[in-house]
C-alpha cells in the first residue's frame, strides 16, 4: 500500500533526524511541506475560509516539529503524530482568527454608521431604468407584482388586466429584465 | 519566508539527536521542584510539623498521603502521554475520576451514616479552612513547573492536560498539608482534603488553554 510505504519512509527519515541526521531532517522537512499545504488549502476550503494563511500555517507546523521532535515515540506510529500537530495548529489557528475579527467588530462599533454607502440607491434607480425599457404591460405587472407586492388578483384588479395576462406579463418580463442584465446583453 | 528557506534555515544549524526519555526526565525534574517548593512554603507558612503526635494523627496523615500520592502517580503517568500530541490515556483518566470522585463520595455517606444532626457541626471546623486555603497554596509551585514543562511538550488537549497538571499538583499540595495533624474523623478528612483538590483541577482546566498553548 502507498500510504503504508510512505508512513516508512518518513518515519525512517525521522528516526534518521532523531538520532542527529541533519540532511535526513531536512529532508523529511521538505516531504511534509507540500502534504501540509493540501492538509490545510483542503480543510479550510472545506469550512469556507479563505486558504490565504495557508503558507503560514505550514511553517508553523514545521517549526513545531522541529522544536518538539523530543515528543515522537520512536515506537509509534509517525504520520499520526505530524496530524496531530497539523490539527492542533489548524484548531488554534481558527480560534484566533476568530478572536480577531471579533475585536474589530468591537472596534468599530463607533464608526459602524459613519459611512454612507449609496450603492444600494443605484441598483434601485438602475432597475427603474430597466424597467422603462421593457413595454409598458410588462413593466406595470413587475412593478406590482414584484416590487410592491401585490397578489396577482389584486394586480390584476389594480391595471386592468386579466389574471392570466398579468401572470404572463410578469414571466415575460422577468425574462427581458435577465436579457437586459447579462453581461454581453444587447436588450433586444 | 519561503518554506523552503525556513527549511533550510531549521536545517542549517545542524540537528541535535535526541536520547533517552527526556518527557519523562522532564516530568520528574519539574515534580521535584514542585515538590519541594511545596514543602518550603509549608515549612514558612505553617511552621515545622509537630514531632509527637498520637497513633491516630499518624493513622490520618498515612491515610491522606497513600491518596494523595496514588492521585500524583496516575496523574503523572498521564501527563506523560498527554505531552506527546494526539495521545490521551483514557483509562488512567478513569483511574484518576475514580479516585477524584468515589473517595469524597465514600467520605460523605460515612458522614451521613455517622448520623445526620453531628454532620454539621462537624462539617465545618478549623480544620477545613486550613485544608481549604493552605492545600490550593501549596499547590502553586508544583502546578507553575508542571506548566513549564509542559509547555516545552505539546499537549494537545490543554484543557484535560491542565486539570489533571492540577490535580498533581493539589495531590502535592495535600500531602504537605497533611504532616500538620489532621484531626478529626477519617470521611471528614478525606473530605476536606479532597475538595481542594478538585478545586485546583477546576483551576487547572480554566488555566490550560490559555497557559498550555504552543
Amino acid at each position: 500500500m502507498e500510504a503504508q510505504a510512505q508512513e516508512s519512509e518518513l518515519k525512517a527519515l525521522m528516526l534518521a533526524g532523531l538520532d542527529g541526521d541533519a540532511a535526513a531532517h531536512v529532508r523529511l522537512l521538505g516531504r511534509l511541506s507540500p502534504r501540509l499545504r493540501a492538509y490545510f488549502k483542503c480543510r479550510l476550503l472545506n469550512i469556507r475560509r479563505a486558504p490565504a494563511d495557508t503558507e503560514d500555517l505550514v511553517q508553523e507546523v514545521l517549526i513545531s516539529i522541529h522544536t518538539r521532535r523530543q515528543t515522537y515515540d520512536r515506537e509509534q506510529l509517525f504520520t499520526p503524530w505530524v496530524h496531530a500537530i497539523a490539527r492542533y495548529k489548524l484548531v488554534d489557528y481558527l480560534r484566533r482568527t476568530k478572536a480577531s475579527t471579533a475585536s474589530i467588530a468591537l472596534d468599530d462599533t463607533e464608526d459602524a454608521l459613519s459611512e454612507e454607502d449609496l450603492t444600494g440607491m443605484d441598483s434601485g434607480l438602475d432597475l427603474e431604468k430597466l424597467l422603462a425599457r421593457l413595454p409598458i404591460k410588462m413593466g406595470t405587472a413587475i412593478r406590482l407584482v414584484k416590487l410592491e407586492g401585490l397578489s396577482v388578483r389584486e394586480a390584476a384588479a389594480r391595471s386592468g388586466m386579466s389574471s392570466s395576462a398579468v401572470k404572463v406579463s410578469v414571466h415575460r418580463g422577468l425574462k427581458a429584465l435577465s436579457r437586459f442584465v447579462r453581461p454581453n446583453g444587447d436588450g433586444t | 519566508m519561503k518554506t523552503d528557506e525556513l527549511i533550510e534555515l531549521l536545517g542549517a544549524s545542524g540537528v541535535e539527536p535526541v536520547r533517552g526519555r527526556p518527557l519523562r526526565a522532564a516530568l520528574v525534574i519539574a515534580l521535584a521542584i514542585g515538590t519541594a517548593a511545596a514543602f518550603c512554603v509549608m515549612l514558612t507558612t505553617l511552621g515545622t510539623p509537630p514531632a509527637a503526635r498520637s497513633a491516630e494523627h499518624w493513622d490520618a496523615t498515612v491515610l491522606v498521603a497513600v491518596f494523595a500520592i496514588a492521585l500524583v502517580f496516575a496523574g503523572s503517568s498521564f501527563l506523560l502521554t498527554a505531552m506527546r500530541p494526539g495521545t490521551i490515556a483514557r483509562r488512567t483518566l478513569v483511574v484518576i475520576g475514580l479516585l477524584m470522585f468515589l473517595i469524597p463520595c465514600a467520605a460523605i455517606t460515612a458522614l451521613l451514616e455517622q448520623g445526620s444532626t453531628a454532620a454539621g457541626v462537624t462539617l465545618w471546623g478549623p480544620q477545613s479552612l486550613i485544608c481549604l486555603t493552605c492545600i490550593p497554596l501549596f499547590a502553586i509551585a508544583p502546578f507553575a513547573a508542571l506548566v513549564w514543562v509542559l509547555r516545552s511538550a505539546a499537549p494537545t488537549s490543554p484543557r484535560l492536560t491542565g486539570a489533571v497538571a492540577g490535580v498533581v499538583s493539589g495531590a502535592l499540595g495535600a500531602v504537605a498539608c497533611a504532616l500538620h495533624a489532621p484531626d478529626g474523623s477519617l470521611p471528614l478528612i478525606l473530605f476536606w482534603y479532597g475538595a481542594p483538590i478538585i478545586l485546583c483541577a477546576l483551576a487547572g482546566a480554566a488555566l490550560g488553554p490559555r497557559l498550555l498553548r504552543w
